[in-house]
């Protein structure tokens, strides 16, 4: 009892333990829920039931959503659920902390939340964009895609660190190097 | 078979309070990996410390390995995607180039809210409803122009090395924790 209050109290668990919890539960997702795990479509459900509630008929016309349909169900429950999941973590770690500009964002580009909040706003902007290109994230394609063998899904994996790799070097290293 | 739980697939309160639990356990897991920092996964794409790839791997180590026995004894009967060139290539790609902007992914921005991260609610959430509201107004013209176009000729890994499925898992496992050990042998 004393051991299992010790590991769910620790800080961080090893990377190896907490993915390898991870691939038991996206093999329970496929078992209960027969689908995979994948965030992005709860975002793409929350953004048209935003849209419902301001102009339903503008949303109706929408051919995106008439594929997949505006509603609260499994995909859409999971992003509430992440966000519990991963604030009942971080008290229990001791790391729950509100913070506005990440130490390694403002050890490069300083202090200012209005610069911060702009270029998240942006990469998110693109990070939407882009998964509802490829038909999903880092976990639908990265994880459970790759987990069924699919080669779109590890093509996508590849190219999602491609591009935040070269992103990355040229923000920290190129501009923020200059 | 896989009739096993169809009465759960099918019964709809179930599978939203199911999501909802599923949501709880995969914010947990995350954030005791690490991977809801900000600054862990930066780190990961300046490639100075491969937290997230380790997080990713051993999910998908232990996962393929799960499912094909879930699919071998007829439990499970996952059917992945075929992709497209324009699609998946492309998609990346554009999500990549956001993953380094933002510093989260989907999945993890929701994490990083529960853990207190300010920018992740009003920078990541608020930027990744816009990019979604953005694609789905262009959506029937970016389909015809982009994601139809270079479908590739097979779905699995197995086809495209056409070999046996359990010679496929097991060489891919083999080259993931060849990846892993490297990455310990080289002090990462």
């Amino acid at each position: 009892m004393v051991l299992i209050l010790e590991f769910i109290t620790q800080a961080t668990w090893s990377p190896y333990v907490a993915g390898a919890g991870i691939g038991i539960l996206v093999c329970l997702a496929f078992l209960l829920s027969n689908r995979p795990i994948g965030c992005s479509s709860g975002f793409v459900k929350a953004g048209g039931l935003i849209g419902k509630s301001v102009s339903p008929s503008h949303v109706e016309r929408l051919e995106y959503y008439r594929e997949i349909v505006p509603e609260v169900d499994w995909a859409f429950m999971l992003i509430p659920g992440i966000v519990i999941g991963a604030f009942i973590s971080s008290v229990l770690s001791g790391q729950f902390q509100l913070i506005i500009v990440p130490a390694t964002w403002s050890a490069t580009f300083g202090n200012t939340p209005v610069l911060r909040i702009s270029v998240a706003i942006l990469g998110g902007a693109l990070i939407g964009f882009g998964s509802r290109w490829a038909g999903g994230c880092t976990s639908g394609h990265g994880i459970s895609g790759s987990i069924q063998l699919s080669l779109a899904s590890m093509i996508t994996a590849v190219c999602f660190f491609a591009g935040g790799i070269a992103m990355a070097m040229f923000l920290f290293y190129g501009i923020g190097g200059a | 078979m896989g009739a096993l739980f169809s009465g759960v697939h099918q019964d709809r309160r179930l599978q939203i309070l199911l999501g909802l639990l599923f949501g709880i356990a995969f914010g947990f897991l995350l954030q005791k990996g690490g991977v809801t920092s900000y600054n862990v996964i930066i780190a990961q794409l300046l490639l100075t410390n491969f937290t997230v790839m380790k997080v990713m791997l051993s999910a998908v180590i232990v996962g393929m390995i799960g499912l094909a026995l879930l699919k071998h004894f007829g439990y499970v009967q996952p059917h992945p995607a075929h992709g497209t060139l324009g699609s998946n290539v492309i998609g990346g790609l554009i999500f990549g180039l956001g993953f380094a902007l933002l510093g989260y992914c989907p999945g993890t921005v929701a994490g990083a809210v529960g853990t207190g991260a300010v920018d992740a609610l009003i920078g990541g959430v608020v930027g990744i409803l816009l990019g979604i509201a953005i694609f789905v107004e262009l959506y029937p013209k970016i389909r015809d122009r982009f994601l139809v176009k270079g479908p590739f000729p097979v779905v699995t890994v197995q086809e495209f090395l056409r070999i046996n499925t359990w010679l496929s898992i097991i060489i891919m496992e083999a080259v993931m924790i060849g990846f892993l050990l490297l990455l310990e042998y080289l002090g990462f």
